[in-house]
């Protein structure tokens, strides 16, 4: 991993507060962190490109537009199917996160997805559909109860 | 409750997708929609305020600038659910914090600049009072994060 400069950093601190509503968003964050709005623009497109910043945008509060069965679904993969498995999981719009994730001891699940659905049944149809997709029969539906927190990170702030 | 016009859902699928990296970005996403600058950002506004937008700005990739991620699960005794919640909501680091049905019961992810840092959090908080076991599960290949909802 390269190195941040202590002006990328400043600029992902200023980045990663609400983005303002306003006719020129990117000036206003420009002015915290003490550069030109030109500048700015062209640092946040060099972070793009490097991929530090995966985009810019919004995420939605799924429950507000109507997505009330949301679980985390984690399966128990063989290592050598890993890629593949998670390829077709991955192509499901209901999916929206995919990991691979080091498993612990008495617990083998080592692929993460959170599906995102309207009821139970839909959610465990599309369960369902996965499972049979990928030929993944061992895997465990973690519904969620309650939301206690989900937040964007702060990053640099320690 | 704030019912979404067709107009609605055709603003809020494209901010999901993309903010335009320029001087006016707003007057760039309106031209798209057919409309202008104004009006994009007064529904915006609302919408935010209706409480539809989780969050709007940058999303980083947290491995690229050098933090790593650990899924957490914790086994908590149900009378003690709330504090812990509520312990674990005090970390930074811990960005997503989920009460789940099943024997483990409160699950959370964990991001920290490095490994000490993060054996550290996770050690105050398997000694918190009604914690009975965790599961700590790091994060290797991330193969999909794309929280959009298609609004129709």
């Amino acid at each position: 991993m390269d190195n941040l400069s202590q002006l990328d950093k400043k600029i992902i601190r200023a980045l990663q507060e609400d983005f303002p509503l306003c006719e020129e968003p990117y000036k206003i964050l420009a002015e915290r962190v003490g550069i030109s709005e030109e500048e700015f623009l062209q640092r946040i497109k060099a972070l793009v490109d490097e991929k530090k910043i995966r985009k810019m945008g919004a995420v939605l509060r799924h429950r507000e537009i109507g997505f009330n069965a949301n679980a985390l679904c984690a399966w128990q993969v063989p290592p050598d199917k890993l890629d593949e498995t998670a390829q077709i999981m991955t192509t499901h719009a209901a999916v929206s996160h995919c990991y691979d994730r080091t498993p612990a001891p008495n617990w083998n699940y080592n692929l993460y997805t959170m599906i995102h659905a309207k009821t139970r049944d839909e959610c465990e149809k599309i369960i369902g559909e996965l499972s049979s997709l990928t030929g993944s029969t061992d895997y465990k539906i973690l519904y969620t109860k309650r939301e206690w927190k989900k937040t964007g990170m702060k990053y640099f702030c320690e | 409750m704030t019912r979404l016009s067709n107009f609605d859902k055709a603003l809020l699928n494209q901010l999901q997708g993309e903010i335009p990296i320029c001087s006016h970005p707003f007057a760039e996403m309106a031209s798209r929609l057919g409309t202008d600058e104004a009006t994009v950002l007064a529904r915006l506004r609302e919408l935010k305020a209706a409480g539809f937008l989780r969050r709007i700005g940058t999303f980083f990739d947290s491995n690229r600038l050098g933090y790593q991620g650990t899924l957490v699960a914790l086994k908590v005794e149900p009378s003690a659910i709330c504090a812990v919640a509520e312990a674990v909501n005090r970390y930074p680091g811990a960005t997503h914090n989920y009460e789940r049905e099943g024997a483990y019961n409160l699950w959370f992810t964990l991001l920290t600049p490095n490994a000490e840092y993060e054996s550290n959090i996770l050690a105050e908080i398997r000694s918190l009072s009604g914690v009975v076991d965790m599961l700590r599960l790091k994060a290797n290949k991330k193969y999909k994060i794309n929280v959009q909802f298609k609004l129709q």
